[in-house]
């Protein structure tokens, strides 16, 4: 696979948008059937372009208006907004106040970097396999709730390009809810609160409402191997001091030693978890609860808000690009999610190679066949 | 509604009519009432829901909302009241009937102000909380079928404050109520029905207002005061004017122990302090020869010139015993009407301190009343929830040093009655209830049979609120 130049992005993209961009998919999806009057046509897009270029307002007339504009402009990013009252292209000649935000797909973000304090493998915009389990687990646990609980049903996961995941509800009457139910939406999903200045981060309360323990029970299938394996939670002094600021001070000291006695973060977890139960603890709440808030607070999904309550919301599109990394936003495969590696999304320049490496070796007659081809996999199956 | 002139005219439904006009001990009050009803009973029926929802408050400040004593001293007044509030063997026809036409009647009294609806709906909302809670389950069904509220499953996006914080269960996109949180939702539905309703009422009160029959009665309800008017001095002249100094800080209420002090520092008083201390020292028993000297006295103090004082005030204070002009007895501001009207200006020393003071001006002056400072913070809350007449309850428990003052105060004789009570005994003065069940020598408002009598009282005291002593007392 040849490897990703930023320097070569802009020769690149114009290939990419003449060949490969799927734009019948694309459109046939933003069109929604076509069943609402210019619903399309007051979709609103944002390009980048090079040099840090931002137009917003961007709104095309059909497919081939589409097309034509992006191969024309090359944008490094494109970003798709919300559907508003007019066409976005020609919101300067619409009376003040007037042009206003009307639907959008339900909308997350979720980041590696929000994770920061409870990764030892990578931190800000890095990541590697040890940590891509936290966005594994987290489409699990969020995708059964916005199906099972909520009852949506159309929902695209997509690799955002660098360091997490995005996921689109498309659902009519999805698009349809106001800012305030997309805010009690993210409100229902969110466990670990708190910042920097907050130590625990997540709280229980007495009754256990089923969206937490459905969750709890994603989190145990994947916890020994990421947390106590991979991450090593609990691998020496300074990791585990972490851990134990999350527990009463009373057990502390005789962690410590326990600690000292034991070899490897999996032995520890279970003196952790004696400790926890045991009569020691002069708690108000039961043992059992403090394993489950740290368990959550290392592993639970951590959603940005304001990527998913505001309706006009301009969030990156799947299929464009990631500028620094090269790699397309292609969407996941839900049923094979545990299988999915970052690192084998194809980037712009392995994609482009493909397509010169096949229109070199067979005869343009077969150059079709192979565009598709490429087109296929970007996709995975949807 | 339609009202009749004089007669009575009672409507006459079979029995099975008048349970299916009234199916459930509760109600939402969606349908206004469409029967005739005389004013005598427009009237009666509307003080009587005036009293219970002074009593809902009351007792919700008073108690834990939902537990006993709260529980069954509500169910006493409501029975007591004759309103419905349960499935009960006995023909419910009448209460439910009584129930529903009061609500009403209270719309169009209540609805005038913000504070006043905000009033009504906190105190209608404790109501049918209290209704509800009592309900048995199986009677629950049908009540929240027959008003037409879904509740086995609630599309999420309608559920939104139950919902986000996971306080019930999803699936599908539903959620799924228990039936003890149904009571939220349904209180919640209840409030913005009512808000809206009020808000509705107001804007056609104008032609109500117009009805001349009603006016007067409607503006009274909302300012009413419904119990002991304290106008008969079963005690004049038991006191004399050296006591009133030990009096003021021993048995006055802070607002006339405020103006006392006002008075003999200043040696004067403005007028609408001169009118609510001078009628509650009426009203503690000071006769009007006592009343001349006392001011006379205090005045002369002030460089007031005698002669000045006999032409101007001597005649103003005659005329509030009812010995000049109109002859009216006028009677002691209750607590409502010291609280609600005529709010103090600069350089004046009368209204309600718990209600006009700052904040900070009460706490000092609690504090040199050597109030503890427990007592005072317990006194401040009960003033940030605007509860204050609990505030003052709460000044005379600590001045008398008991735990429960035992009354619900309403009026500032009664403070003073209450407190020579405790300090002398229950010899002379006799407890004075505020529920006039002992008969009183001037017809309260609710025993009254004749329609144009009823309508002169209201008529005669809206005068002395209305004309006022303006006339006389300027300035």
């Amino acid at each position: 696979m040849a490897t990703y130049d930023p320097a070569e992005l802009p020769e690149l993209l114009k290939l990419y948008y003449r060949r490969l961009f799927p734009y019948a998919q694309y459109y046939r999806w933003l069109n929604y059937g076509g069943v609402i009057k210019n619903y399309f046509q007051h979709r609103e897009f944002s390009f980048t372009l090079k040099d840090d270029i931002y137009i917003r307002y961007q709104s095309f007339s059909n497919q081939r208006d589409l097309e034509k504009e992006m191969q024309k402009m090359n944008p490094y990013k494109i970003d798709i907004g919300a559907v508003y009252s007019h066409r976005p292209n020609q919101h300067n000649t619409v009376k003040l106040g007037a042009f206003q935000a009307q639907e959008k797909e339900l909308v997350f973000d979720i980041d590696m970097t929000d994770y920061d304090d409870v990764r030892r493998c990578c931190s800000s915009a890095d990541i590697c396999s040890k940590c891509w389990t936290l966005m594994t687990m987290a489409i699990h646990i969020i995708d059964r709730a916005l199906k099972e609980d909520f009852g949506f049903k159309h929902r695209l996961w997509v690799y955002s390009g660098r360091r997490g995941v995005h996921c689109w509800v498309c659902d009519e009457s999805v698009r349809k809810l106001s800012s305030a139910v997309r805010s009690g939406i993210v409100e229902y999903l969110s466990l670990v609160k708190g910042g920097q200045d907050v130590k625990k981060k997540v709280h229980l309360s007495e009754k256990i409402h089923p969206f937490v323990s459905k969750s709890i029970n994603i989190i145990k299938k994947y916890f020994e191997e990421y947390a106590l394996v991979d991450q090593d939670i609990l691998e020496n002094k300074e990791t585990w001091d972490k851990i134990l600021a999350l527990v009463p001070e009373t057990i502390h000291e005789k962690l410590q030693q326990n600690f000292q006695k034991h070899h490897n973060s999996l032995q520890r977890w279970e003196c952790l978890k004696k400790a926890i139960s045991s009569q020691d603890i002069k708690n108000d709440k039961c043992g059992h609860w403090l394993e489950l808030e740290i368990m959550l607070q290392y592993c639970f999904p951590r959603l940005d808000i304001n990527v998913s309550k505001g309706i006009n919301h301009l969030l990156k599109s799947p299929f464009s690009v990631h500028p620094k990394t090269g790699r397309i936003s292609v969407p996941i495969d839900l049923q094979k999610v545990d299988q999915f590696d970052p690192f084998t999304v194809p980037t712009i320049s392995s994609v482009c190679h493909e397509l010169d490496a096949v229109s070199t070796n067979d005869e343009g007659k077969e150059g079709n066949e192979a565009e598709s081809d490429i087109k296929h996999r970007t996709r995975g199956t949807q | 509604m339609q009202f009749s002139g004089g007669m009575r005219k009672k409507l006459r439904l079979g029995g099975d009519q008048r349970k299916a006009s009234y199916p459930h001990s509760l109600q939402f009050y969606l349908e206004p009432p469409s029967e005739n009803i005389s004013l005598i009973e427009f009237e009666s029926l509307a003080i009587d829901r005036v009293k219970l929802l002074k009593a809902v408050e009351n007792l919700g400040v008073s108690y834990v909302k939902g537990i006993e004593p709260y529980q069954s001293k509500l169910e006493n007044e409501i029975r007591r009241l004759k309103f419905s509030f349960r499935e009960s063997l006995e023909d419910e026809y009448e209460p439910r009937r009584k129930d529903h036409i009061s609500h009403f009647i209270l719309r169009l009294a209540y609805c005038q102000s913000e504070d006043l609806r905000r009033w009504f709906i906190q105190q209608e909302m404790d109501l049918l909380r209290f209704r509800f809670s009592i309900l048995p389950k199986d009677k629950i069904r049908n009540f929240l079928k027959d008003s037409h509220l879904q509740f086995e499953a609630i599309p999420f996006a309608d559920a939104l404050d139950l919902f986000r914080g996971r306080k019930v269960y999803l699936e599908g996109g539903f959620a799924y109520v228990p039936l003890r949180d149904i009571v939220a939702i349904v209180l919640n539905e209840f409030r913005a029905k009512l808000s809206k309703a009020l808000a509705l009422t107001a804007r056609s009160l104008p032609a109500v207002q117009s009805d001349e029959r009603l006016q007067p009665l409607l503006n009274h309800l909302s300012h009413s005061y419904t119990g002991q008017d304290y106008t008969i001095q079963k005690n004049a002249g038991k006191i004399s004017l050296d006591q009133i100094d030990s009096l003021s800080t021993k048995s006055f209420p802070p607002c006339m122990r405020q103006l006392h002090k006002a008075l003999r520092e200043n040696h004067h008083l403005r007028h609408g302090g001169r009118m609510q201390y001078g009628l509650f020292l009426k009203g503690i028993g000071l006769t009007l020869e006592q009343a001349l000297q006392f001011w006379k006295q205090e005045f002369i103090r002030g460089k007031m010139d005698p002669d000045k004082f006999d032409k101007g005030y001597s005649y103003n204070i005659r005329h509030s015993f009812g010995k000049e002009g109109k002859r009216t007895d006028y009677t002691p501001f209750s607590c409502l009407k010291i609280i609600l009207t005529n709010p103090p200006g600069q350089g004046d020393y009368h209204g309600c301190p718990f209600r006009h003071s700052d904040p900070e001006l009460l706490k000092q002056k609690l504090q040199s009343y050597k109030i503890s400072p427990a007592g005072i913070n317990q006194i401040l809350d009960l003033v940030k929830g605007t509860h204050y007449q609990v505030a003052c309850q709460k000044y005379f428990e600590m001045i008398h040093n008991v735990d429960d003052c035992g009354f619900s105060l309403n009026h500032p004789n009664q403070f003073f009655f209450e407190s020579q009570r405790i300090l002398n005994g229950s010899k002379d003065i006799r407890k004075e209830s505020i529920q006039p069940e002992t008969p009183q020598p001037k017809p309260s408002v609710q025993k009254t049979k004749d329609a144009s009598s009823a309508l002169a009282y209201l008529n005669s005291s809206l005068e002395m609120d209305m004309e006022g002593l303006e006339d006389y007392f300027s300035e």
